[in-house]
């Protein structure tokens, strides 16, 4: 489904990685390790779209990404470092106008259940900003919930975030690769998902 | 999808009311500084109403064109922009729009206002409000471009000005004198013509150069 071919990434003068190749086919989940600064995260945001690499392509279903463009942005969702909530905004309209914009509009009730879902029963009607940095990030992850897309890339999704919420993700993504979808993450943290196949991608 | 940029932009001014009034209150004593600098001088200050409101209109919509894409970087919601099934541009085109109801909009209620200051007759008045109310968006819809480019970049609000203004002399000169020319007597049309094409052209144009700027500066 998703097929990575000879990819390379310059930062600078530097290069990150090259030659990097793998696929991805339904129920798999990919797990990217490596040091800081190894290009984990460049790694996403072009396996996303957001940046280009230097050489190689992204092929999804046999299209090259770049073709593709909004049709690929139908079947992913990215979690980067930064939570992508307005501090001013409450977790509900965070989240009901994060999914709206990724093309997926969802109502009152259903953004309720998804963030009581994730343990923020009582904040839903608070400002983000008055919320901890782990709060924050389960309002992010809140979206994964509600989202119909099939591939998932998370930039290390678990950091800030307590036991009890770590379970949640885990059991998250189980569910989600047990439907037939696809994850790309980066960690440190340990998580053991049961996925039917985890792929492991060093960096240097 | 547009709705939604634009009622988010706009539940956000609402929360952060400051960042509005800002902007209008730097219009309204820009433009009342004049007539204490230049002394109260009944005919020359009418002759140079509609350049001192043009002018401070410029500056005003300059200062809150940072913010514009600012916050939304820090935050990562521009990423989740960009990565959203629906065009770039027509998300950008909501956030102008919004822009404009936020910062363009008071400017145009106001602008009479301080024109009677200036002794403006009604005429005057009716063709300045026009002029405002067709200029504006287009100052919304090029600031776009600049904020875009200047993305992230040290000291972006400088070179935004330094990159923008220029951009803006168009819509002054047209916009200024269209009152000019209805207070001689010539009528204003030629050049509200003029800037309500400035209007359609920049908004084909402005939202798609934004959105590759951006897609530039976000990489």
């Amino acid at each position: 489904m998703l097929k990575v071919s000879d990819l390379e990434c310059v930062r600078g003068e530097r290069s990150l990685f090259k030659d990097i190749n793998f696929t991805l086919e339904a129920g798999e989940l990919m797990q990217v390790n490596g040091p800081n600064g190894s290009g984990k995260t460049s790694l996403l945001r072009i396996l996303c779209g957001l940046a280009i690499p230097a050489h190689g392509e992204i092929r999804w279903c046999g299209n090259a990404i770049r073709s593709l463009d909004g049709e690929y942005h139908n079947v992913i969702t990215y979690l980067g470092h930064l939570n992508g909530a307005k501090d001013n905004l409450t977790a509900i309209e965070n989240l009901r106008i994060s999914s709206a914009l990724a093309g997926n509009e969802i109502d009152e009730s259903k953004a309720y259940v998804a963030l009581r879902h994730m343990g923020l029963g009582g904040h839903e009607i608070l400002p983000v900003k008055v919320l901890s940095q782990g709060q924050r990030r389960r309002v992010a992850l809140a979206r994964l919930l509600v989202c119909r897309t099939v591939l998932w890339m998370l930039d290390e999704p678990l950091v800030t975030l307590d036991s009890t919420a770590v379970k949640l993700v885990q059991s998250l993504l189980e569910q989600h690769l047990d439907q037939g979808g696809m994850v790309v993450m980066t960690t440190h943290q340990d998580i053991n998902v049961a996925a039917v196949v985890t792929k492991r991608l060093q960096l240097a | 999808m547009f709705l939604w940029v634009i009622q988010r932009d706009l539940l956000l001014a609402m929360r952060q009311r400051a960042d509005v009034l800002t902007t209008l209150f730097f219009f309204i004593i820009v433009v009342s500084l004049f007539p204490l600098g230049v002394g109260p001088e009944i005919n020359m200050l009418r002759a140079m109403a509609p350049g001192v409101v043009w002018v401070a209109a410029l500056l005003a919509s300059m200062l809150s064109l940072e913010r514009m894409f600012f916050s939304d970087y820090l935050d990562g919601t521009l990423e989740q922009m960009l990565l959203s099934p629906q065009p770039l541009s027509l998300l950008i085109l909501g956030k102008v729009l919004a822009h404009w109801l936020v910062t363009g909009v008071p400017l145009i209620l106001i602008a009479p206002v301080l024109g009677i200051q200036f002794n403006l007759p009604m005429d005057s008045l009716l063709v300045l409000t026009a002029s405002l109310l067709l200029g504006t968006p287009v100052l919304s819809l090029i600031g776009a471009i600049g904020a875009a480019l200047t993305l992230g970049l040290r000291g972006g609000g400088v070179l935004v000005s330094l990159l923008v203004l220029p951009l803006y002399i168009p819509v002054l000169i047209f916009g200024a004198g269209a009152v000019e020319a209805s207070s001689v007597g010539l009528g204003a049309s030629t050049h509200l013509s003029l800037l309500g094409a400035f209007l359609l052209a920049s908004l084909v144009l402005a939202p798609w150069a934004a959105a590759t700027a951006l897609r530039i500066s976000m990489e």
